[in-house]
């Protein structure tokens, strides 16, 4: 069995300093938008963690592919956990955005702006994703339904982005390759770091969590050869989250 | 703070108070391990010192939580 924990302590060190450094400098360095003024810097913090999110759904995915090719329990758990950790991402990118949204357009929400409407229809389906494997009790046909579920929610992600940027109308803000030259060069800078800095923490709780559930998974095997038990009892306890059996 | 500002402020709030949320949740996980492994190191250290290492004894009632 492959344990996660390891290089846990480096990696967390470099996302606190890699964050509050694209805090300072989104705060300090970064210049003020002409049109929007101060509030557009939400997007340092909004941007990056709705494509982190969303590149997490698809390492989800890909996750489960790895998983129906091998069968190895492991690559299920590491699907689970990073679409849970892309919902809570995405519960941050809806809030966000909503706040900006507010501040900029004066609705907290409106439908006729394709990239909500489809972040929200990518956030609900997802959503869909643990009750789906909750409703199914057999570990092994959860394992294999929910990876067919990543895979093919985990592919309509690119392809729903890339539609969505195909559409005529804007009033959301495009961040990258726009026609009309795009971002000077400080913002580009706050913004690569937050990229990183976001990027960087989703891997850390994407270790820590699956570092903890492994963890868990020892000591529930350790309790059963304490008590003389040699596998875990047939239907015992219905979950949603993959049971990693030591 | 300006209205723009108050705003800025908001959804950095919101990130960190997510994250906070996040970590809390985690704590009290590993908290509870903490918890469970000691309970079972105990109850280890007991059968040792009931059966002097033998493998092959009966196993003891273990709390299932």
């Amino acid at each position: 069995m492959t344990f996660h924990g390891s290089g846990l302590r480096p990696l967390s060190i470099a996302t606190a300093v890699v964050l509050v450094a694209a805090f300072a400098l989104a705060a300090f360095y970064a210049p003020e938008d002409a049109d929007q003024g101060i509030i557009q810097k939400i997007f340092y913090i909004h941007v990056p963690i709705a494509i982190v999110a969303l590149c997490g759904f698809v390492a989800g995915g890909i996750m489960g592919l790895q998983y129906l090719r091998t069968r190895d329990r492991v690559w299920d758990l590491r699907s689970y956990v990073a679409i849970h950790l892309s919902l809570i991402l995405g519960v941050a990118v809806l809030v966000t955005g909503s706040i900006w949204a507010r501040g900029s357009w004066g609705v907290w929400w409106t439908w006729d702006e394709p990239m909500l409407v489809s972040f929200l229809i990518v956030f609900l389906l997802y959503a869909t994703y643990q009750p789906l494997r909750f409703s199914i009790e057999d570990p092994e046909r959860q394992a294999r339904y929910a990876s067919v579920f990543a895979i093919v929610a985990g592919a309509w992600v690119p392809i729903n982005f890339a539609a969505v940027r195909m559409a005529d109308s804007f009033i959301h803000p495009r961040t990258l390759g726009t026609t009309t030259g795009g971002m000077p060069g400080e913002m580009m800078f706050t913004f690569l770091v937050a990229l990183v800095g976001v990027a960087l923490l989703y891997v850390t709780l994407w270790k820590f969590e699956m570092t903890a559930k492994q963890t868990r998974g020892q000591i529930r095997a350790l309790r059963r050869r304490l008590a003389g038990e040699q596998a875990p009892p047939a239907g015992a306890g219905r979950s949603a989250a993959p049971q990693v059996h030591v | 703070m300006s209205g723009g500002g108050d705003y800025l402020a908001a959804a950095f709030l919101v990130f960190f108070a997510l994250l906070l949320v996040y970590v809390v949740i985690m704590a009290v996980r590993m908290s509870r391990m903490e918890r469970e492994l000691a309970e079972l190191n105990e109850i280890a250290a007991r059968r040792d010192d009931d059966g002097g290492g033998d493998r092959d004894r009966d196993p003891v009632e273990v709390p299932t939580s």
